[in-house]
C-alpha cells in the first residue's frame, strides 16, 4: 500500500522537475547565448560613453591616456596601456592632450548622494591653472525637470567652467572648499551657483566635487611631471 | 475548427475593444512610470510586445506538457528570461535609452499583461492564435503608452520626440513629466474613452429598441 502511494507520488512528481528543470535550462541557455552576443556592443558603447565624457569636459582635447592611482613608493600615477585601462577599475584617472600634445587637464570620476539616488558624475581639472574646466553628469535619476537641471541648466553647467581648486602653500589640500550658494549669490570663484528647486542635487554635486578634489588634487600636483603625451600609446 | 484559427479579430481586440491599459487597466507601473517622454514611451512599448510575442509563443508552443501546478512558476521564469535578453538588447542599441527606462525594464517581468495573456489565452489557445494575440495586446499597450508619451513631453516640454513644438517662449507644465502627470493624463484619457463607449452603447440599446 505504501509502496503504491511513493510510486504514485513518484509518478506525479516527474513530469514537474523534467519541466522546470527543461526550461529552466533552456533558459539558462538563451540568457547566456544573449549575454555574450551583446556584451562586446555594449562594452563599446561605454568606453565610446565615457570617451565622448572626457572630450565633453577637457575642452580641446585630442588624444587621451589613463592613469592609474597605486599607493606603492607613497603613491605614484602609473601610465595603463589600453588593454590595462579597459580591465582596470578603481583610481583611475584620464589626461588629455591637445593638438600640440600639451596637456589640456585631467578628467576624473566620482560620484555622491543626491536626491532620489546616487549620481555619477565626470570633471576635468586644469592642473596648471588649478580650476576645474568642466563636469558632466555620468548618471542620474534626479526627479525630471527640477533634479536633473544638474544635466542641463546652461547657468549651471557654466559654473564649471573656471571653478577655483587651488591648494594651499603646502599642496596637502584646497585653499578654499567648494561650496554650493543659492541661485544668483556666487561671490567667489570657488562658489557654485546651486539651481532653485533643485537645491540637494546642486549641493549634492558641490559636495562630491569637494570630497574628491581635496583628494586627487595634491596627489596629481605630486605626480605633475609624469603626465607628458608618450607617442603612440594613446586613444585618438 | 475555426476556433483553432488566427483571425483578425485576435489581433484588433487588443487594440481597441480590449485594449490593456484603457480597457483592462492592467500593467499601470510602467503606464505611468516611463511615459514622461515619447521616446521612453515608445520603447517600453516595443519592448514590453516583444516580451509578450516570445512568451505567449514558447507557454502556447509547450501547453501540452506543463503541468498545472508549475505553470505559473515556468511562464514567469520564460518571462523572465526574454525580460533579460531584452535588457542586454537594449543597452547594446543605446545606453542612453537604458538610462532612461532604468529600473523599468526588469520590472517589466511583472508586468500582470504578459502573465494575464500567458496564463488567459496562451496556455489554452493554439500557436497561430496566441501569436496573434501578443501582437495585438502588444500594438494596443504600446500605442496606449504612446498616447501617453507625446501628451505628457508635449505639455511637460513643450516638444513631441525631443523635436520643440512650442518653441522658447513656452512655459512648459513641469507636473506632467512628474509621477502625479501621469495619473492626470491617464485619468483623462480614461475619461474620454469609457464617455465614448458609454455614449456608443446607448446608441446601439437605443437601435435595437428600435
Amino acid at each position: 500500500m505504501t509502496n503504491a502511494k511513493v510510486q504514485s507520488n513518484q509518478f506525479s512528481i516527474w513530469p514537474i522537475y523534467r519541466t522546470l528543470s527543461g526550461i529552466g535550462m533552456a533558459c539558462g541557455l538563451l540568457i547566456v547565448g544573449v549575454y555574450l552576443g551583446t556584451a562586446p556592443a555594449i562594452e563599446e558603447n561605454r568606453a565610446l560613453a565615457l570617451q565622448q565624457a572626457i572630450f565633453n569636459v577637457l575642452p580641446g582635447t585630442k588624444a587621451t591616456q589613463t592613469y592609474r592611482y597605486s599607493l606603492e613608493n607613497g603613491g605614484s600615477l602609473i601610465l595603463l596601456s589600453e588593454d590595462e585601462a579597459g580591465n582596470a577599475t578603481d583610481d583611475l584617472i584620464y589626461a588629455g592632450f591637445d593638438q600640440q600634445n600639451k596637456l589640456v587637464g585631467l578628467a576624473l570620476q566620482t560620484q555622491g548622494q543626491g536626491y532620489q539616488d546616487v549620481i555619477s558624475i565626470l570633471y576635468g581639472y586644469d592642473p596648471k591653472h588649478q580650476i576645474i574646466i568642466g563636469m558632466k553628469v555620468l548618471e542620474s535619476r534626479e526627479t525630471p525637470g527640477l533634479g536633473d537641471k544638474i544635466e542641463k541648466d546652461t547657468v549651471f553647467i557654466n559654473n564649471f567652467k573656471s571653478l577655483d581648486v587651488v591648494l594651499n602653500d603646502k599642496n596637502t589640500d584646497l585653499k578654499h572648499g567648494i561650496e554650493a550658494v543659492k541661485s544668483g549669490q556666487k561671490e567667489a570663484p570657488w562658489q557654485i551657483d546651486g539651481i532653485t528647486g533643485a537645491t540637494i542635487s546642486s549641493v549634492a554635486i558641490a559636495q562630491m566635487l569637494d570630497a574628491n578634489v581635496r583628494v586627487w588634487a595634491p596627489r596629481i600636483k605630486a605626480n605633475q611631471q609624469k603626465l607628458t603625451k608618450i607617442a603612440g600609446d594613446a586613444n585618438e | 475548427m475555426s476556433d483553432n484559427t488566427a483571425t483578425a479579430d485576435d489581433f484588433l481586440k487588443g487594440i481597441w475593444r480590449d485594449n490593456p491599459v484603457f480597457v483592462q487597466v492592467l500593467g499601470m507601473c510602467p503606464v505611468l512610470a516611463v511615459t514622461n517622454s515619447a521616446i521612453n514611451a515608445l520603447t517600453m512599448g516595443l519592448a514590453t510586445t516583444f516580451v509578450l510575442f516570445m512568451s505567449n509563443m514558447l507557454v502556447s508552443s509547450i501547453r501540452h506538457v506543463v503541468p498545472q501546478q508549475v505553470r505559473i512558476a515556468t511562464f514567469i521564469l520564460i518571462i523572465a528570461t526574454f525580460v533579460t535578453m531584452v535588457d542586454y538588447i537594449i543597452q547594446a542599441v543605446s545606453l542612453e535609452l537604458h538610462k532612461g527606462l532604468g529600473a523599468f525594464i526588469s520590472l517589466i517581468v511583472v508586468n500582470c499583461l504578459i502573465l494575464g495573456r500567458a496564463e488567459a489565452f496562451a496556455s489554452k489557445q493554439p500557436l497561430g492564435r496566441s501569436l496573434m494575440d501578443a501582437l495585438g495586446m502588444g500594438a494596443g499597450f504600446t500605442i496606449a503608452l504612446l498616447c501617453m508619451g507625446i501628451i505628457r513631453e508635449l505639455l511637460g516640454n513643450g516638444s513631441i520626440l525631443d523635436i520643440a513644438v512650442f518653441g522658447d517662449s513656452y512655459q512648459p507644465w513641469v507636473v506632467m513629466i512628474l509621477p502625479s502627470g501621469g495619473f492626470f493624463t491617464l485619468g483623462v484619457l480614461l475619461l474620454f474613452i469609457n464617455r465614448f463607449n458609454e455614449a456608443k452603447q446607448q446608441v446601439t440599446e437605443e437601435q435595437a429598441n428600435g
